[in-house]
């Protein structure tokens, strides 16, 4: 018997995410799964809060600018010494601000309760401790002062050396050197498992996925699985054999229990046809869903049944 | 199974929590849903009470509800690691595995706050940060002295290394052979104040850079913040050449004295931070390579935070006393104050680290 494309096809899924999923004890012993952030969540997280800086920066300037202007309107005819006074005082404002701005935005939001900047969690990743202890300023402190020398300070350098060689005053060895600098730290968390950049390896910090998952209804109590196999609309009662529910195994129920949940019509429509041909009975149409339901709760019972007694059996293949 | 009990008393506890479970759980066909119907609404609490510490803290919580919250983690905890052994529900367990990692992150969390962080920093972490260093110091140190001798000998022996070390723009005319008179007014008082405070927040804004810059690049052993030490101290020893020729060796001491003692210092601990976390990477000793630079990274990062206060004070002295306070002998009290201050703040405070609670720091590890 061949088994249906799309349970089958769920193996990939399933696995794309293990890679990256680790484990972390808590005090009470119950280990955690923590999946480590994608490196693309990462670059994007990093964009966004560069973006929302350099809005935040660019309205500010705005604001000065229009202050600044009425200041100088204003003095402009009265003594000049005090217009260039008020002028100095919004400079020196600027140039302490975009220090503050700089370095707070990052710090301030990764001491909060969430551990993330806006941008990391718009992509639903935050900074914990790599060795699962609490997050202290010192780890933060250090994350993000490197994060200047592995982007930031490159990046000036690459430009400025583009300037100069194009002026002809320097030679473009120093183009190819400031690029060799921003590749070795830019492409740091490529060449290591739990994607550390250099400022995480100083501070012991790592970037973990923070999921916000929202408990689903229980599928086995609802539907077809509720009330004893029976079907709502032909009111038929599925019921299966011994022989019947021992196909499948926890990987094909947990895939079930997805394609149930996400409700794809064609998709349910291959899956039932699927079983129907395993377990040799003959696939009618119709009542797709509710012979799925069904299934899918007799399948629980028999296979958590058998956890209960210490078997599992972890696919159809076991 | 006795846990449905347990839960029952506890919600009675607590009164809020008292169960609306959901009349139907006898009729639920299946034992794991039954599990879960049963612990369902402790969950849903649990789950509201962290989103609200999530938004702002602990201000949003009142005090039963976190009287209750050390509860409720354990309940989900024990749910979960019930769940994993019993049910094959894929959604209540990942469910409940985002919420028990949310609910850690809340319970395990921070405890001080940043301003008491920083309370304990001023009141003696600052000065332990930085009696942790007292090695990579030394070398920093010996370092710097190394270079500004070079600087002044390079000098010494040829003049056109001056020209190699210190840039145009930097030299502004005090260059070897100037006039006593164009290097007497380089280090006389400005005329008026103006344009010394935005002066004061570049000079901030600039030197700061550089002393993260050392720190930072310390992450490849240490050498290149070494290197930027040589190199920023060798100019300093060429320009003490320059003035120490026209015989101003004196007023230019007093001069550098106002803020260099600050600023100086501060770029030596940077160096010295720099060097802590590229010595500990290049000689991990019995730990991990990574543990070794996560701890030496932290207590350097205490010390970064410091440099950049000194930074400012160092800033804010090199734009008003040292342009409008005349005399060396008075420039050379004002920056020998400042020294004394901050050795004596350093060396001589040592306060024990208070009570650091160990078990906690060190999560499941």
């Amino acid at each position: 018997m061949k088994s249906s494309p799309p349970l089958s096809a769920s193996a990939s899924y399933i696995e794309g995410e293990t890679k990256r999923a680790r484990s972390m004890i808590t005090p009470e012993g119950i280990p955690i799964p923590i999946i480590v952030a994608s490196r693309s969540a990462r670059i994007g997280a990093l964009m966004l809060d560069l973006l929302i800086l350099l809005f935040g920066l660019f309205i500010f300037e705005l604001l000065v600018d229009l202050v600044a202007g009425g200041v100088g309107g204003d003095l402009e005819s009265e003594v000049e010494g005090d217009a260039s006074a008020a002028a100095e005082f919004l400079t020196v404002l600027s140039l302490i601000l975009g220090f503050v701005v700089w370095y707070g935005y990052f710090l301030a939001q990764e001491l909060g309760p969430r551990g993330a900047t806006l941008g990391k969690r718009m992509l639903g990743i935050r900074v914990a401790a790599r060795n699962g202890g609490r997050l202290t300023p010192e780890a933060v402190i250090a994350r993000n002062l490197l994060r200047d020398v592995e982007i930031f300070f490159p990046i000036i350098y690459i430009l400025v050396a583009i300037v100069l060689s194009l002026l002809g005053e320097i030679g473009g060895g120093f183009i190819w050197a400031a690029l060799i600098w921003f590749l070795l730290f830019a492409l740091f968390p490529c060449f290591n498992k739990d994607a550390l950049r250099a400022g995480d390896i100083i501070a012991g910090t790592w970037v973990v996925e923070a999921p916000r998952t929202k408990l689903a209804e229980a599928i086995s109590t609802q539907g077809a699985g509720a009330v004893e196999g029976t079907s709502e609309i032909t009111g038929q009662r599925y019921e299966f054999g011994e022989a019947e529910l021992s196909v499948y195994g926890e990987r094909e129920l947990q895939t079930l229990e997805r394609m149930l949940r996400e409700g794809n019509d064609e998709a349910l429509y291959a899956v039932h046809a699927a079983i129907c041909r395993k377990i040799g009975w003959d696939p009618g149409a119709g009542d797709e869903r509710a012979f799925l339901e069904a299934f899918y709760t007799k399948l629980r019972a028999r296979l958590e049944n058998d956890m209960r007694f210490g078997k599992r059996k972890a696919d159809k293949h076991s | 199974m006795k846990a449905p009990k347990v839960i029952g008393s506890l919600g009675g506890f607590f009164g809020r929590s008292a169960l609306e479970a959901p009349a139907d759980i006898e009729s639920a066909a299946l034992r794991s849903d039954r599990f879960r119907l049963e612990r369902e609404s402790d969950w849903r609490r649990l789950e509201e009470i962290i989103a609200r510490m999530e938004r702002g803290g602990l201000r949003g919580v009142d005090d039963e509800d976190l009287l209750a919250l050390p509860t409720l983690y354990r309940t989900a905890a024990s749910s979960l690691s019930v769940a994993r052994e019993t049910s094959l529900d894929m959604a209540t367990l990942r469910y409940l595995e985002g919420l028990v990692q949310r609910a850690w992150f809340q319970v395990y969390g921070p405890r001080k706050g940043m301003f008491g962080w920083l309370r304990e920093f001023f009141l003696g972490g600052w000065s332990r940060a930085i009696q942790a260093l007292w090695l990579d110091i030394c070398i920093a140190l010996f370092v710097m002295v190394s270079g500004a001798f070079v600087g002044w000998l390079l000098v010494n022996q040829d003049k056109e290394w001056f020209y190699r070390l210190v840039s145009e723009r930097m030299a502004q005319g005090r260059v070897p052979g100037a006039s006593r008179e164009t290097l007497e007014a380089s280090i006389g008082v400005e005329q008026d104040t103006g344009g010394l405070s935005a002066f004061a927040a570049f000079l901030f804004s600039n030197n700061a850079g550089v002393c993260i810059l050392a720190f930072a690049l310390g992450f490849a052993f240490g050498i290149p913040s070494l290197l930027l030490l040589v190199h920023n101290m060798a100019l300093l020893g060429a320009m003490v050449w320059v003035f120490g020729s026209a015989g101003l060796g004196y007023e230019f001491g007093g001069w550098l004295s106002v803020h260099g003692t600050t600023e100086l210092f501060g770029i030596l601990l940077a160096g010295a931070a720099g060097l802590h976390i590229g010595r500990s990477m290049a000689f991990p000793g019995t730990s991990g390579l990574l543990d070794a630079a996560a701890a030496a990274g932290r207590r350097s990062a205490v010390v970064m935070l410091g440099v950049v206060i000194m930074m400012i004070v160092a800033a804010l002295l090199e734009a008003f006393p040292r342009q409008l306070v005349e005399g060396a002998t008075n420039r050379y009290i004002i920056g020998g104050l400042f020294l004394v201050f901050w050795l004596s703040y350093f060396f001589l405070l040592r306060v024990p680290e208070p009570d650091s609670h160990p078990a906690a720091d060190r999560g499941g590890q």
